[in-house]
């Protein structure tokens, strides 16, 4: 391929057949619902006569394939179905709890990645020393660390014990008013209006569910800086560089750490993975009013339209940020942009 | 892999696979000791039932949320059950979710895998797309939705972890298959005249065994974990049953209140569990895959 837009261009294209197989999967998910979901959605109450209206109303008399795109239709159009439990679209539902999600969601990963990046190097430039040790022992424990137990274990040490935290109770505590929403990031929405006093009490809410959902993923981040340096360290570049003159600290820096972040931009791809799956049972445990906990309440109820519309859009993000990474990635490696693909 | 500040002393020679074995567990202690956490949870999954001091269902209303003692070990729970009665029972259960996910998905992997690397062309391709949308699915937000479509029961935990691990053991095996498809052994077992699912059954696929049992023993861990969380948002299992993840979420309700022995000691047996399975699992990959060591 010539230039570099193009290969850009194409891993954006490569996504589509992606997210054509997870609604098809979606899709298979919501039709596999038990039972027959005309008897479902016509309530308690039905009658044989209403069922089958509701059975024509959905579509549901029609052949499979037809069914299958009156589902791309209405999911075109950004209707996921109306949820039983709070009454509304589960579109609108999803919106309105994303942004406690992700907000919770970056604060771990760059909270894991400001811990777990530091100490692979170290443990990759200190092989067998002290640091290595640690490393391997945290690896290991981290992804042993059931993330649901953790959080619990947190709440009693750093709540009941200590009484630091605040009370795990969702977002904010009910003594600050809520900021104006604008982007649905409190600690965004509370600097905007220079609520200070709310940013920080958004903040302290924040840190228990973010360590524990970072613990989660410090390991396999951690694992792979320390792989990725040392088989960096031991290339010939490095050993150039360091024959060369150069400083230690910029043969560590700017030879080893730029290649070896590579293989560790490429392991986010599945720590997002882990991280969107270990956000519904932190949400649960902190009582945090997003995505995942929703899913959580709508499966409890056997609210499947939006259990369904949760896991679709899981995807959805997951397919994106991991289109988003291979996008860093060409920029952190402008080999890639070039060579042929 | 030698380091640049301390280089690795040099390994010693090695006789035999017995030997190698034994140098792995001399020169990695750690390796050992979860041989031995294996051997004791899997003896309290056959004997569990027969060994803890009470019944795991019996309900003590007047010794409700007692902390831990020299009769109740682990402490009781709001209903005055003995937490380490239920503990260890739990093992039975929690194991057999993992082990029948894990076999599941081992079985149909390594038969996708295989045929895929063995014929490539086009059923490889359409394999390797199906794997990607699996793949392209938070892997425990997939559990879910499974989950919830095809019905809140255990058989469907096992069913739901077993599809969303088959990617891992489907791609290890197409790798190891596709290498070796046509090396010479497969091509002299071909030509004396062995039909090509003989070939890649009993020439090709032994091969690449050891690897999957590397991936058997990592991926328990993870089963394990998957398993418990679906069963602590309420999924699977029900109440009066002992499973870790579901103690957990009762005992959840008490931490507030400091009654931390509830949620406590079955979060610690399922931590011990899976980091037991995840200890074992780098152990093996060390006597397998010597070059992997990290």
């Amino acid at each position: 391929m010539a230039g570099a837009g193009h290969p850009v261009l194409w891993r954006i294209v490569q996504t589509i057949p992606v997210l054509i197989g997870v609604v098809v999967v979606s899709f298979v998910l919501t039709r596999a619902l038990p039972g027959d979901p005309a008897v479902y959605f016509a309530g308690a109450m039905a009658t044989p006569e209403s069922i089958a209206e509701v059975r024509a109303a959905l579509g549901l008399d029609q052949p499979l394939v037809h069914q299958f795109f009156r589902y791309c239709a209405a999911l075109l159009q950004g209707d996921l179905g109306r949820s039983v439990s709070t009454g509304q679209p589960v579109v609108e539902d999803l919106a309105t709890r994303l942004p406690a999600s992700l907000e919770l969601t970056l604060c771990a990963l760059v909270l894991s990645c400001a811990v777990a990046i530091p100490l692979g190097i170290l443990a990759a430039v200190r092989q067998g020393g002290p640091i290595d040790h640690l490393c391997r022992i945290l690896v290991t424990a981290g992804v042993s660390l059931p993330t649901f137990f953790t959080g619990i274990v947190l709440i009693y040490v750093f709540y009941y014990l200590l009484g630091w935290a605040p009370s795990p109770l969702g977002r904010l505590d009910f003594v600050y008013l809520e900021p104006p929403r604008v982007t649905g990031f409190l600690l965004v929405d509370t600097l905007l209006v220079g609520d200070i006093e709310t940013f920080f009490g958004a903040a302290r809410q924040l840190i228990l569910p973010s360590v524990t959902l970072a613990l989660f993923t410090l390991a396999p981040i951690a694992r792979m800086t320390r792989a990725a340096m040392l088989s960096a360290l031991s290339a010939d570049y490095v050993r150039t560089a360091r024959a060369a003159g150069l400083a230690p600290r910029t043969v560590l820096l700017t030879y080893a750490l730029r290649n070896a972040l590579l293989p560790v931009v490429t392991t986010l791809g599945m720590v997002f993975s882990f991280v969107l799956g270990a956000n519904v049972l932190v949400e649960k445990v902190f009582a945090w009013p997003g995505i995942g906990s929703y899913a959580v309440e709508a499966l409890v109820a056997s609210d499947y339209a939006a259990v369904q519309g949760f896991v679709l859009a899981m995807a959805v993000l997951f397919v994106l940020l991991n289109l988003v990474i291979d996008l860093a990635y060409a920029l952190i490696d402008p080999r890639i942009g070039f060579s042929a693909k | 892999m030698s380091g640049i500040v301390s280089p690795a002393p040099t390994p010693a020679p090695e006789r035999g696979a017995l030997a190698h074995v034994g140098h792995v567990l001399r020169e990695n202690p750690v390796t050992a000791v979860s041989f031995a956490m294996f051997a004791v949870i899997v003896l309290m999954a056959v004997l569990g039932p027969a060994l803890v001091p009470y019944d795991p269902l019996a309900t003590n209303a007047a010794r409700a949320l007692e902390p831990p003692s020299a009769a109740h070990w682990f402490g009781t729970d709001h209903l005055g059950r003995d937490v380490f009665s239920r503990v260890v029972v739990a093992t039975r259960l929690d194991l057999t979710i993992s082990v029948a996910a894990v076999a599941l998905s081992f079985v149909i992997g390594a038969t996708l895998g295989a045929i895929a690397g063995y014929r490539g062309g086009w059923v490889d391709a359409v394999l390797a797309r199906v794997l990607d949308t699996i793949m392209a699915f938070p892997l425990f937000v997939l559990a879910m939705g499974i989950v919830a479509a095809m019905g809140n029961t255990i058989e469907n935990i096992v069913y739901a972890t077993a599809i969303i691990n088959i990617p891992f053991y489907a791609r290890v095996v197409r790798a190891e298959v596709n290498i070796r498809r046509e090396a010479g052994f497969a091509l002299a077992a071909r030509l004396a005249g062995n039909s090509h699912a003989r070939v890649l059954a009993s020439h090709i696929v032994p091969n690449a065994l050891p690897p999957m049992m590397v991936q058997v023993s990592l991926n328990m861990g993870w089963a394990i974990l998957n398993a418990a969380g679906l069963s602590f948002i309420g999924l699977g299992v029900r109440p009066p049953t002992p499973e870790w993840g579901i103690m957990v979420a009762e005992g959840a309700n008490y931490i507030v209140s400091g009654h931390w022995w509830v949620a406590l000691f079955p979060g610690l047996w399922l931590m011990l569990a899976v980091f037991t399975f995840n200890l074992m699992g780098d152990g093996l990959r060390d006597i397998v895959d010597p070059r992997r060591r990290t």
